[in-house]
């Protein structure tokens, strides 16, 4: 389980970016939402070791790792699909997805995790992770990546944006076959709702705090009622504007 | 040949016993062995040190190994070898130059090598120097390849110098007639205080004949790395060059890419850029559990590979 308590994050010129979140992780999928520039990446980030908390304290199992290096998470069992992917001249997608795994992946074990995210083992395998691959193509070899490495936490950050040919079911199968397979929990950063409608707890973290978090059923109705809201609101305001002008 | 040589020609030519097919091995400026085949023969030079290299026409598949060793300290060594490759043929060619320099004396290999390709001739040529040793004395390396390609020829070059050559100086030129077409790789890693200056004279002189030069390095520690490539399109021609290098520590790389078009229809283009590790793929590394120091290897590896 993950554990958030009180953590807070400013940067360096003192602009604070999370305050006072406390939040714990256990489920199945855990989804995060809320408005961009509400602090949702930078609270993965936190998570992963990649910022240091400027107050709070996170725990994994128990385990203070508050003030632990991206590798002793990583190896303690978090891992972490970002949502810009990077690239690397010379690293072959078979590289990436033997690091994940922590051993030397043979093909056979390469092809099964590049096929769950769509891609077809012997054209990608050998392949750089170089300008020569699309966004979506490395933005799946970031999730097959995760798939390699099979930890008990695993976060990403908006796994949907870039692979719009590549259905949602698909990824939602990704999802499920997961933790099938792990046991453990995931993180999902996502502004879509069909991401939404899997996960067993939402987060809505808005101006860097915590806005509302439950269950799925008590949250997600909300969340999609003030979409249905924005039209009335924006009905009387055009009748204003229009009162004035008569 | 003792366990130091032998370690040297594992390096460079990756051989552990006598190649299959035509090869000349020189140990400390002298013959060590050589085999010639049907298709190719190998001459000693009488009026300098070196060797004549001839391919028959249209022999394929086979392959030549022409590696050096030098393990005497203080030993100059140079070298002219000329390869005549015949019309057709298609053949691969693996050179190189190991240096182990373990006394006070500085240790030289300057090799000389000029190829001559006939029409439609076609050549894989790979060349590795490395250097070790803990004595005071430098290990350095001249190589100069001058490259002659006729109508239809390709010729691929494939030069890596990873590990202990103290300082070299790297010429290569070519010239190219109609249709024919030369691929550069170069890899280079300089430590402590190396230094390497890599320089590539291409003239395009035929139409429709092609060059991509790419060179590849790493500067760590204080060495410092010089590249420059001139590509001249004298005809309607292609010619690109590519210097991508990593600078670590206190190392400094120059590259000055220069094109010149004597011709409206010639295509050239050059990139180059040098610039550190980005960080955001050292924390990629980071979050698959490698250390800092480990995801810097691998990058680095990854990128010389």
């Amino acid at each position: 389980m993950l554990e958030l308590r009180n953590v807070g994050y400013e940067t360096d010129d003192n602009k604070e970016i999370l305050h006072d979140v406390s939040l714990t992780v256990q489920e199945r999928f855990v989804a995060i939402t809320g408005p961009n520039g509400g602090g949702k990446s930078t609270l993965a980030k936190v998570i992963a070791g990649i910022y240091q908390p400027t107050s709070g304290q996170i725990l994994l199992d128990g385990v203070d790792i508050t003030h632990m290096t991206i590798t002793e998470r990583a190896n303690l069992g978090l891992s972490y699909a970002f949502q810009q992917p990077v690239r690397f001249k010379g690293l072959r997608v078979k590289d990436l997805l033997s690091l994940a795994a922590g051993k030397n992946t043979s093909v056979t074990e390469a092809c099964n995790y590049l096929s769950e995210v769509g891609l077809c083992a012997r054209d990608y395998i050998d392949r750089e992770l170089n300008d020569s691959l699309s966004g979506g193509e490395l933005k799946r070899i970031e999730i097959a990546m995760v798939l390699a490495r099979g930890t008990k936490l695993s976060i990403f950050d908006e796994p949907e944006a870039g692979i719009d040919l590549w259905s949602f079911q698909n990824l939602i199968r990704v999802f499920e076959k997961m933790y099938e397979q792990t046991r453990g929990s995931i993180l999902i950063i996502s502004h879509q709702e069909r991401i939404l409608n899997i996960a067993d707890k939402i987060v809505v973290i808005k101006d860097g705090c915590i806005q509302k978090t439950g269950a799925r059923q008590d949250i997600l109705p909300g969340l999609l009622g003030s979409a249905d809201a924005a039209q009335p609101a924006c009905d009387y305001l055009t009748n204003k504007v229009e009162g004035v002008r008569s | 040949m003792d366990a130091i040589e032998k370690n040297l020609l594992l390096e460079i030519a990756e051989l552990d016993r006598l190649p299959v097919g035509a090869y000349n091995i020189r140990t400390n400026g002298a013959l060590e062995a050589r085999n010639t085949t049907a298709n190719i023969d190998i001459v000693s030079k009488e009026d300098k040190p070196g060797i004549d290299i001839y391919i028959r026409p249209f022999t394929k598949n086979e392959s030549v190994h022409i590696p050096v060793i030098l393990s005497q300290t203080g030993l100059k060594d140079l070298v002219y070898n000329d390869f005549h490759i015949g019309e057709g043929a298609d053949v691969t060619i693996i050179a190189g130059c190991g240096i182990h320099n373990c006394g006070g004396g500085d240790a030289q290999h300057d090799g000389i090598h000029t190829f001559y390709l006939a029409k439609n001739a076609k050549v894989r040529y790979v060349e590795k120097h490395f250097g070790e040793g803990d004595g005071r004395g430098k290990q350095i390396m001249n190589p100069t390849t001058v490259i002659h390609l006729a109508e239809g020829a390709q010729m691929e070059m494939e030069t890596t110098q990873i590990a202990g050559v103290d300082d070299t100086i790297r010429k290569t030129s070519g010239d190219l007639a109609a249709g024919a077409s030369l691929v550069i790789r170069e890899k280079i890693m300089t430590t402590g205080d190396q230094r390497a200056v890599t320089d590539f004279d291409v003239d395009l002189n035929g139409d429709g004949c092609s060059a991509n030069v790419v060179s590849r390095s790493v500067a760590k520690d204080h060495s410092r790395q010089e590249f420059a490539s001139r590509i001249n399109g004298n005809r309607a021609c292609a010619g690109h060059s590519e210097c991508d290098a990593i600078i670590m520590d206190d190392a400094c790389v120059v590259a000055t890419p220069a094109l010149t078009a004597n011709c409206v229809d010639a295509s050239l283009i050059h990139e180059a850029a040098i610039g550190k590790i980005a960080g955001e793929q050292l924390i990629k590394l980071m979050t698959l559990g490698l250390t800092e120091h480990e995801a810097e290897e691998q990058i680095v590896n990854g990128f010389l590979k």
